[in-house]
């Protein structure tokens, strides 16, 4: 077998890795977008709030700590614990939940019913908001996240893929366990969705609000579990990706990056995002390993937006989108 | 007690449907223009203008012209920082290229080829709408800045890799590089400010801008009485972006002198300008200076009473005002969704009748 198509192929697995981590950012979005109409840019800043958290409360800072020191000239900076990770992890999800219940009790409670725009508008501005929270709660600076997950070279893989090929695939151990992960938080959301009480509530109101209502579907805990869930989804990606990069301001990033997979899988479909998200991340590694030398390099930041934008002009709905249909 | 129209005949058509009706509007306008003319430029010094005075009147040309595209087309646009960039590009290549033509021509082409390239982003906008489209021009943010950052043609294969704007006179005073006045950049930036707005307002109370408030209400509702989508969208488009082109023209030129473009010209740069329209008030022009003035007095007035007042530091302050603007524009979106300029309608309705509210 030539190089060029083994080196391919590596680039192509660790593409397809990379693309289960887009899916599950694309898919908080999904899951929000599809109850509440509510398309949510602050997605990446939840993980990344939930990333910080998560640190801070494992190394036992003290939450606000620079500007509790500014304003009284105290100084302090950590309880002195540090607790393991299961319970750091608890902790979390109970402050996304609270998250989540203050997001819809303060903002989106008064925002039924606006327009679209207006409500994706205003998660930008939360976005802003719970980012300054974050970074004065915990500090801005880098933190090291290490909740026990395997990191490094699988060796296993490199072995048995040296003796066919006589080139070692190098893939790393947290991409498969992230993927790991990532099918089964997709494929036990499926299954809430699908088969639970609570499920079949949440798709109901997705499908009509009123009509939800007046079956007795109580909107309002429906969003705030949505909320709650995808906090939840937003937590398992920043334990990813912190793992994998550092808790830092770059993780909100991913939210850019998991725009193009929504738009080309479309908004509504869960499968879309998974499929959307697939081929954006083997999509953007192939188009950097084979083009990206010819022009400059570092393609991967646009790249997944263009061929969005470039389906969605032919179908504007996405690849698994419901069709749009529009009404005067 | 003054503000009323009582009293005030129009005997034309003219005077009839000229912009300020009122006679106390248009005084107060001529006030305004003679006090931004005539006396703030002998009050000035360095860090009044790079503070306040040229953030403001850039960002404000900017505001407009995303506030014509989002306020008065609804086409959301995240790509204002692209646009702006290629602004700023193309006055750089073209004043290193002929350095012997005037840079008001300069600008005003820098601006022609913002047009073009927004028209060329505004394409996608015939077939997706909404956010769809909100999230399509974050493709020419991400591309355009990647442009200019990897293809050495664009910064003149300079090793930085940073544009620096070369020192251009006009009618023999400096107005770009190191040895400008205060005055000249101001009243340079002022000229540009003034014409956008007078054109902005004419344009958008004129048929043109009709169409676009048509198209933003409803586009198949327009499409049926007759207006063309194409030909609507894609002017807001170019001229949207001719405004935010000439606004990243003159920051990098007049206001910055030296530019890197992931920094300058970055994502924050687009939600910037949408929060100030936001918070200003989409679809008036008034809001558009508005939110520029607010969002360039807020970190200066942050750091004045924290940093300096009170002895936080700097990190503090800047995430404070993180909270502070994700907070207001929440606050604005619910409770005020027209923003500052409607607080200020609101406000001269009430002068109306004042001091007999019956």
């Amino acid at each position: 077998m030539p190089d060029q198509l083994i080196y391919a192929m590596e680039v192509f697995f660790n593409g397809l890795m990379a693309g289960v981590l887009y899916a599950l950012v694309a898919l908080g979005f999904v899951l929000i977008y599809k109850a509440s109409g509510i398309f949510n840019y602050a997605q990446g800043v939840m993980a990344l709030f939930a990333a910080m958290t998560l640190v801070g409360v494992m190394e036992g800072q003290v939450p606000f700590a620079h500007l509790i020191n500014a304003v009284l000239g105290t100084k302090v900076h950590h309880f002195g614990w540090h607790l393991p990770a299961f319970v750091g992890i608890i902790t979390t999800v109970i402050v996304m939940v609270i998250l989540a219940w203050l997001v819809q009790r303060i903002i989106f409670k008064h925002l039924v019913g606006q327009e679209p725009i207006i409500l994706f508008m205003a998660t930008i501005g939360l976005a802003y908001f719970m980012e300054g929270l974050g970074d004065m709660m915990w500090g801005s600076e880098i933190k090291k996240l290490d909740v026990g997950l395997p990191q490094g070279i699988n060796l296993w893989i490199d072995e048995t893929t040296y003796n066919i090929f006589d080139y070692g695939f190098f893939i790393d151990n947290l991409d498969i366990v992230a993927t790991i992960i990532a099918v089964t938080l997709v494929a036990s959301l499926v299954i809430f969705a699908q088969y639970t009480k609570e499920g079949r509530a949440m798709r109901a109101v997705a499908d009509d609000h009123q009509a939800a209502l007046s079956v007795g579907v109580s909107l309002n805990f429906i969003w705030i579990m949505v909320w709650s869930v995808a906090g939840f989804v937003a937590l398992v990606a920043g334990i990813m990706w912190g793992t994998k990069s550092g808790v830092q301001f770059s993780l909100s990033l991913i939210a850019l990056k998991a725009l193009p997979v929504l738009m080309l899988g479309g908004f509504t479909s869960i499968p879309g995002a998974i499929v959307g998200g697939l081929i954006i991340g083997v999509g953007e590694k192939l188009f950097e390993f084979l083009i990206g030398p010819l022009i400059g390099g570092a393609t991967e930041n646009w790249f997944a937006y263009v061929l969005a934008l470039l389906l969605l002009v032919f179908r504007p709905q996405g690849l698994f989108g419901e069709k749009i249909i529009e009404r005067v | 007690m003054f503000y009323r129209e009582a009293g005030d005949f129009s005997t034309t058509y003219r005077e009839d449907s000229q912009t300020f009706p009122i006679k106390f509007d248009r005084y107060r306008y001529y006030a305004v223009l003679l006090i931004a003319f005539a006396i703030i430029p002998f009050l000035l010094n360095d860090y009044w203008v790079n503070a306040i005075f040229l953030p403001f009147l850039i960002y404000s040309i900017a505001a407009i012209g995303l506030n014509i595209l989002t306020g008065y087309c609804g086409q959301v646009s995240l790509g204002t920082g692209g646009f702006m960039a290629v602004g700023a590009y193309a006055t750089y290549k073209l004043m290193t290229a002929f350095p012997e033509v005037s840079m008001v021509v300069h600008i005003l082409l820098a601006g022609g080829i913002t047009a073009f390239v927004g028209v060329l982003f505004g394409l996608p906008s015939l077939r997706i709408k909404g956010f769809y489209l909100a999230v399509a021009t974050l493709a020419a943010q991400f591309f355009l800045v990647w442009l200019f950052n990897r293809v050495p043609w664009f910064y003149n294969y300079s090793a930085s890799g940073q544009i620096n704007s070369p020192e251009r006179t006009l009618f023999g005073i400096p107005i770009t590089g190191a040895n400008t006045e205060p005055w000249a950049v101001y009243l340079f930036c002022l000229v540009f400010v003034t014409l956008s707005a007078i054109i902005a307002r004419n344009l958008t109370r004129g048929a043109m801008g009709r169409k676009w408030m048509a198209i933003r209400d409803m586009d198949i509702a327009a499409e049926i009485i007759g207006v063309n989508p194409l030909t609507a969208k894609l002017s807001a488009f170019a001229i949207s972006s001719f405004f935010v082109g000439v606004s990243g023209a003159l920051f990098f030129s007049v206001y910055l002198g030296a530019v890197e473009v992931g920094e300058v010209f970055g994502i924050n740069k687009s939600f910037l300008v949408l929060f100030m329209i936001i918070i200003g008030g989409l679809g008036s022009i008034f809001g558009s200076f508005a939110g520029a003035a607010f969002l360039v007095l807020l970190p200066v007035l942050l750091k004045n009473v924290l940093v300096t007042g009170l002895g936080w530091p700097t990190d503090l302050a800047a995430h404070l005002e993180f909270m502070i603007v994700g907070f207001l524009i929440i606050v604005f979106l619910i409770v005020e969704p027209h923003g500052i300029a409607q607080l200020w309608r609101v406000a001269k309705e009430k002068l109306r009748l004042w001091p007999f509210p019956h």
